[in-house]
């Protein structure tokens, strides 16, 4: 059992204010994931949660208890760096146990537990060797067992795979949700890999200079970004966004005109809004395909074949380029002319000031 | 054919600087060679040894060189060790204080030796003197009652910022994560310190300990100055003997015989320190 509240929490660096008013509630072994770009304050705010840095103001309850004076130790939590920190002069065995021996743990306890550890991460032909000694993807293993035998309430988790080949990281991030499903524990990952994100978390957290942009499951943001800023974070290939203008809106959804003339109706609530706003239009890459009739003339400027799906960038009349994502191989080619048709449900509208005009209909799975 | 011809300028010069004293010292350590005494030349056999290992000033002196060593070694790896890890905290005034801690080591053994005697341990004019009459205490006169003590006090001062330097470097190069983790481990600072730091700094430590000891094993210059080796022996190391007998009676002979004695300890020391440091450096 552990669930995490934070309450207005901020933190500032000297005069600079690097977090600034985060709430948040993080249930019983859910898997949140923080995300944001460069210096956005992630592993600021992970380390607070896990007592390394001071909270300047703010609440942090663990289990309904403030814990902003307790000692990094006593929280109940385990943390994963992303360098491993793993201590070179032990062994694996002794890196896993130290914690358990400076609680003053009796040896045979140790050992079963390190054997246990061990035992889930496939650890056990390496439990004497050196850090040295071991691959990247081993460190990282034992990185997560020394996080493992403390049997915390909460794992923090700070960009713990970034180090690793692309294909290690596929692998581990398998792991790392079988471990979630295994230990039942309550897991706090940061990443700005917004792959690990989608695939890993209940719930992303995402994070801007310090402030939270949204919060949702994987498919809320995909599907319903509150934000610019969400939706140009979130997905990948980027969503295209482009400048529009309000036709007219109307019981079914809002008319907008590109610049180049060709008009779209996008089913979200059009209250407030009044023909001539300047807005702006997103379209996810697969909410457009081609077609013979489609509304929107363009060139193909290149062509990404990754086999399963092909990405075009296509430039459309009055410059503006654009990413369509065709599902298998196909045969369009550089400087070929194309008409590109809209999918009205991939469609976003964002106002002026950025935020999301509400969808009219929730995506199913997004609800 | 031009190979070496071309290494031949540099064995000259090692024979010239290296061999030749080494070989003189060993010819001088077997001959009957007294300045003042002319007459009495010709080859000694092992007599110069005899009489060197039969004469209780010679266990004196091998016996003050080790505790001197040994002294000082604690004293600066110690002190050094804590220093080093408290200038790696940030208070304000640390890059002053890092330097005023290291300035010590750029004053030659003369001068400090002469600093500490005239300045500091003098009972009339020291300062420690003052300050013992200044709460009514007798001023002690370091150098006729504590001479050992007080030749390590200097020697440490001197070496004391060399391991400072050495070990604060190897402090600063600590993945300060791995400190992190140990918190969250449940480390406090004192266990932090003795299972994260000293074993990050046992490298360091042994490459103090290796090149102090080179140059520990030869102090002389302090002892020069302050004591000249006395009271009586108390304060004469192998290398102050080894100038007593040369320079002071004359006696080449049996000074060399000193040398090759004092060969053969640091080659002894060497030995098992390079042999135990070598292994520690695999880790
Ligand atoms: N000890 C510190 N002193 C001053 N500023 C700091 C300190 N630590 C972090 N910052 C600042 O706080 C901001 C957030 O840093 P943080 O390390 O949390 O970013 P991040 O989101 O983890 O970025 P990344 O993805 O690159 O790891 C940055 O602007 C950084 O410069
Ligand atoms: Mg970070």
């Amino acid at each position: 059992m552990a669930t995490l509240q934070l309450r207005d929490i901020r933190k500032s660096f000297a005069s600079v204010e690097v977090i600034k008013g985060i709430n948040l509630e993080i249930g019983d072994r859910e898997f949140v994931v923080f995300v944001g770009p460069s210096g956005c304050g992630k592993s600021t705010l992970l380390r607070m949660i896990a007592g390394l840095e001071e909270i300047t103001s703010g609440d942090l309850m663990i289990d309904g208890k403030r814990i902003n004076r307790v000692g990094p130790a006593d929280r109940g939590l385990a943390m994963v760096f992303q360098s491993y920190a793993l201590y070179p002069h032990m062994t694996v065995r002794q890196n896993m146990a130290f914690a358990l021996r400076l609680a003053g743990v009796s040896k045979a306890e140790r050992d079963r537990k390190v054997d246990e550890a061990a035992r889930i991460l496939q650890l056990e032909p390496y439990l004497e060797r050196r850090p040295k000694d071991l691959s990247g993807g081993q460190r990282q293993r034992v990185a997560i067992g020394r996080a493992i035998v403390r049997q915390p309430k909460v794992f923090l988790f700070d960009e713990p795979l970034s180090n690793l080949d692309a294909a290690l990281r596929g692998q581990m991030r398998i792991e790392l949700l079988r471990l979630h499903e295994e230990l039942k524990a309550t897991m706090i990952y940061v990443t700005h890999d917004q792959v690990e994100a989608m695939t890993m978390a209940d719930k992303i957290v995402v994070l801007r200079a310090g402030v939270v942009e949204q919060v949702g499951t994987p498919l809320e943001l995909y599907h319903h970004p509150a934000n610019l800023f969400v939706a140009g974070f979130i997905g990948s290939p980027r969503m295209n966004l482009m400048p529009a203008r309000v036709v007219k809106s109307s019981g079914t959804g809002i008319s907008v005109a590109l610049p180049s003339g060709p008009e779209i109706l996008v089913p979200v609530e059009g209250a407030g809004t009044a023909s001539g706003d300047a807005v702006t239009l997103g379209i996810r890459p697969e909410g457009l395909r081609i077609e013979p009739s489609g509304a929107i003339a363009g060139t193909v400027a290149l062509v990404e074949r990754l086999g399963g799906l092909t990405l075009l960038h296509v430039t459309i009349e009055g410059g503006e380029p654009v990413t369509v994502q065709i599902e298998g191989s196909d045969a369009t080619k550089a400087r070929d002319q194309i008409r590109l048709a809209v999918d009205p449900a991939a469609c976003h509208l964002f106002d002026k000031a950025g935020q999301a005009l509400p969808q009219r209909a929730r995506h199913p799975l997004a609800a | 054919m031009v190979a070496p011809l071309l290494v031949m300028p540099s064995i000259i010069v090692l024979l010239a600087w290296m061999i030749v004293p080494l070989v003189m010292t060993l010819w001088f350590s077997f001959q009957y060679y007294n300045l003042v005494d002319p007459s009495a030349r010709g080859f000694a056999g092992i007599d110069n040894y005899v009489y060197l290992v039969t004469d209780p000033d010679f266990w004196v002196s091998l016996r003050t060189t080790l505790v001197l060593l040994a002294s000082v070694l604690v004293i600066t790896v110690g002190l050094g060790t804590l220093l080093a890890v408290l200038f790696n905290q940030p208070f304000p005034g640390r890059n002053i204080a890092r330097v005023l801690a290291i300035s010590p080591f750029f004053v030659m053994p003369t001068v400090s030796a002469l600093i500490w005697k005239n300045l500091l341990m003098h009972p009339i004019y020291g300062v420690f003197g003052a300050l013992a009459s200044m709460i009514g205490l007798q001023p002690v006169d370091w150098f006729a009652q504590f001479p050992l003590a007080s030749i390590i006090a200097i020697v440490s001062w001197e070496w004391l910022p060399f391991a400072l330097l050495i070990l604060l470097t190897a402090v600063q190069s600590l993945d300060h994560e791995q400190k992190e983790a140990a918190r969250m481990d449940g480390a406090g600072p004192l266990a932090q310190f003795y299972f994260i730091t000293l074993p990050h700094l046992s490298r360091a430590i042994g490459v103090v300990i290796m090149i102090e000891t080179i140059f520990l094993l030869t102090v002389f210059a302090e002892i020069f100055v302050t004591t000249s080796g006395g009271p009586g022996n108390a304060t004469t190391n192998l290398a102050f003997l080894i100038y007593a007998r040369a320079l002071l009676q004359y006696d080449i002979g049996g000074a060399s015989a000193g040398g090759v004695v004092a060969i053969i300890l640091a080659n002894i020391v060497a030995f098992f320190l390079v042999r135990s440091i070598a292994r520690r450096l695999e880790v």
